[in-house]
């Protein structure tokens, strides 16, 4: 690793005839931290990142690598490791020659090329032809052309479609792993919860505008408690906490009481000498702020 | 080693680290083998009287080695023009423009490298291309006692043409797949111009001076120009060609004219 660096997207439009898939954008990525960035299906993610990577020209706004455009990077593959979609192969080569290719084009040492193989789990694939490859091996051969240069910087889009359980598991320490050496990573994806284990800091967008940006405790702000009681006599304890005031609604497992402690909860029903069956808290989860923050904006 | 040096080491792995250009190298060998030796044996045999009612000396065999010996271009040019368009039109297909591109950001050094890797090719297939004329012309040829003319320092310059004038081709195939980046249709632009368009124009070309003289200009024209000897110069005499290194500025010409419009316009656009 040379070369670490924050991503910079500074005012970043893009239209794509009257659309605009990304409408003035601003965010920053820092290093030692692994940023989710996320959005539902067509939020712009992957235009955000082309932008960025010097693929698609934007219409307005810059986004470069602490201030510096991807085209103008000395050396492109040793500063940044990018793995977009997993298509992005011909059929027709081995996995090993599609990373000599990429490692002869950046005067990248051809060990590199099998560490990285060994790496992603395809040691044993890596002359098979990439057409033969399974989704989750394509990812994985992704990855490896991400990591080939021993990048400062992490761009991954939705690295974590087609990976089997253990890959995922596999992925999420990698991850964890590259940001606690100090690098930089971006992780897109259209789910929280596939990326809330691993990441420290999200970027929501939703139709190409900035929703929320911050640490991942602070979209747990925004979240909302409840509790699922339940006792052998439901109907007394409905009474006994709408007695107390409390909002109660019916479930199939119980009644859920909003906005209180199950503390709350269990003395009310001390009180009223009802035994209860069960007492749970219940958050309402970062994936449903996740999914009121995107549908807000629409 | 400088950028461009290791794009055109990254390029020259990319083709030969599939099958196309192999492909396109047996195809081409096999065909100009069959047709130099095939044609080769049918005008010794014609020559020698050897036909059935044919008499010695009918046909005349002077010239007929160098002609049976540029099948290798006359022919075999679509080769090289494939073999570059499909260098350029593979990326797009099989979106490999985005590792290509986040390898070397820099699309005109892309652009550039791809040029200078396929003349090399090119320039291999014209020599494929030479090994299959000379093997089945001189070798058909030598049957009837014919002279193969293998000793002339004509004959040799005529090969060295022969090569210059393929690694035009593929340099050509750069710039018609910088354009049109679409593969089927640089494909069928290919076969329908090289089979269908210009042999048409150029036979119209016999029927008026003035159409001669714009149709001499063509792409396989000029490439028989500067190679010096073809089927179709031999099929229609009397029209002037252009001089062998007219022939060659031509070619190089409309690679340069395409590989520029393509640089300025689709090979700039977002790659999504
Ligand atoms: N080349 C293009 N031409 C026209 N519109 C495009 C193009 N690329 C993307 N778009 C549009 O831009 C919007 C954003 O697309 P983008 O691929 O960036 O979304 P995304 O967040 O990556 O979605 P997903 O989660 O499905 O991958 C979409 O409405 C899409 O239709
Ligand atoms: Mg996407």
């Amino acid at each position: 690793m040379t070369d670490v660096r924050t991503i910079d997207i500074e005012a970043v439009t893009k239209r794509f005839g009257p659309v605009a898939a990304v409408n003035a954008l601003s965010f920053q990525v820092q290093p030692g931290r692994v940023t989710g960035f996320l959005g539902p299906n067509g939020a712009g993610k992957t235009t955000t990142l082309r932008m960025l990577l010097g693929l698609v020209r934007p219409s307005q706004g810059r986004a470069t690598f602490g201030g510096v455009p991807y085209s103008e990077l000395v050396s492109p593959l040793r500063t940044v490791g990018a793995a977009l979609e997993a298509a992005s192969f011909h059929p027709g080569r081995t996995a090993r020659n599609h990373l000599r290719v990429a490692a002869t084009a950046s005067g990248i040492a051809r060990s590199r090329v099998d560490e990285v193989l060994g790496l992603v789990g395809l040691a044993e694939f890596a002359d098979r032809r990439v057409g033969g490859y399974s989704l989750g091996m394509r990812q994985r051969l992704g990855l490896a052309f991400a990591l080939l240069g021993d990048p400062g910087v992490l761009v991954l889009d939705e690295p974590i479609n087609g990976l089997d359980p253990e890959g995922i598991k596999w992925i999420r320490s990698l991850l964890r792993a590259l940001a606690s050496e100090g690098r930089t990573v971006l992780v897109s994806s259209h789910l929280l919860s596939e990326v809330q284990q691993s990441v420290d800091d999200v970027v929501i967008i939703a139709r190409g505008e900035l929703v929320h940006s911050g640490t991942l405790a602070s979209l747990s702000a925004g979240d909302s408690v409840s509790v699922l009681v339940d006792a052998p006599d439901r109907s007394a304890l409905g009474d006994a906490l709408a007695a107390a005031g409390y909002a109660v609604t019916r479930a199939r497992s119980g009644l859920i009481v909003a906005g209180v402690e199950a503390e709350e909860v269990g003395r009310t029903a001390f009180e009223a000498g009802i035994p209860l069956s069960s007492l749970q808290r219940q958050s309402s989860g970062l994936e449903d702020t996740f999914l009121h923050l995107v549908e807000g904006n629409r | 080693m400088s950028t461009f040096l290791r794009t055109v080491s990254a390029e020259t792995a990319k083709i030969t680290t599939t099958r196309m250009w192999w492909v396109l190298a047996l195809v081409l060998f096999v065909y100009v083998l069959v047709l130099s030796g095939g044609l080769g044996a049918l005008f010794g045999a014609g020559s020698s009287g050897s036909l059935p009612g044919g008499t010695t000396g009918e046909i005349p065999t002077t010239g007929l080695a160098p002609l049976l010996y540029s099948f290798a271009s006359s022919i075999g040019y679509v080769f090289p023009v494939l073999l570059g368009a499909l260098a350029v039109t593979g990326e797009v297909r099989h979106q490999t423009l985005t590792p290509t591109l986040l390898a070397t950001p820099r699309r005109g050094l892309v652009l550039a490298a791809k040029l200078v890797v396929l003349l090399g090719f090119g320039a291999l297939f014209g020599v494929i291309g030479l090994v299959a004329s000379v093997g089945g012309g001189a070798g058909a040829l030598a049957l009837f006692d014919i002279d193969t003319e293998l000793g002339s320092s004509d004959t040799w310059a005529l090969f060295a043409r022969l090569v210059l004038a393929m690694a035009l081709w593929a340099a050509v195939g750069i710039g018609l797949g910088s354009v049109v980046t679409n593969q089927v249709a640089v494909i069928v632009i290919v076969i329908a111009f090289t089979q269908f368009v210009e042999p048409v124009l150029r036979s119209v070309g016999a029927l008026a001076d003035w159409i001669g003289d714009i149709v001499r200009f063509l792409p396989g024209a000029a490439s028989d120009a500067l190679v010096g000897a073809s089927v179709f110069s031999a099929m229609a005499p009397g029209q002037e060609s252009l001089d062998w290194w007219v022939g060659a500025l031509v070619l190089a010409g409309i690679a340069a004219v395409l590989t520029v419009i393509g640089a300025l316009t689709t090979w700039r656009r977002d790659v999504t």
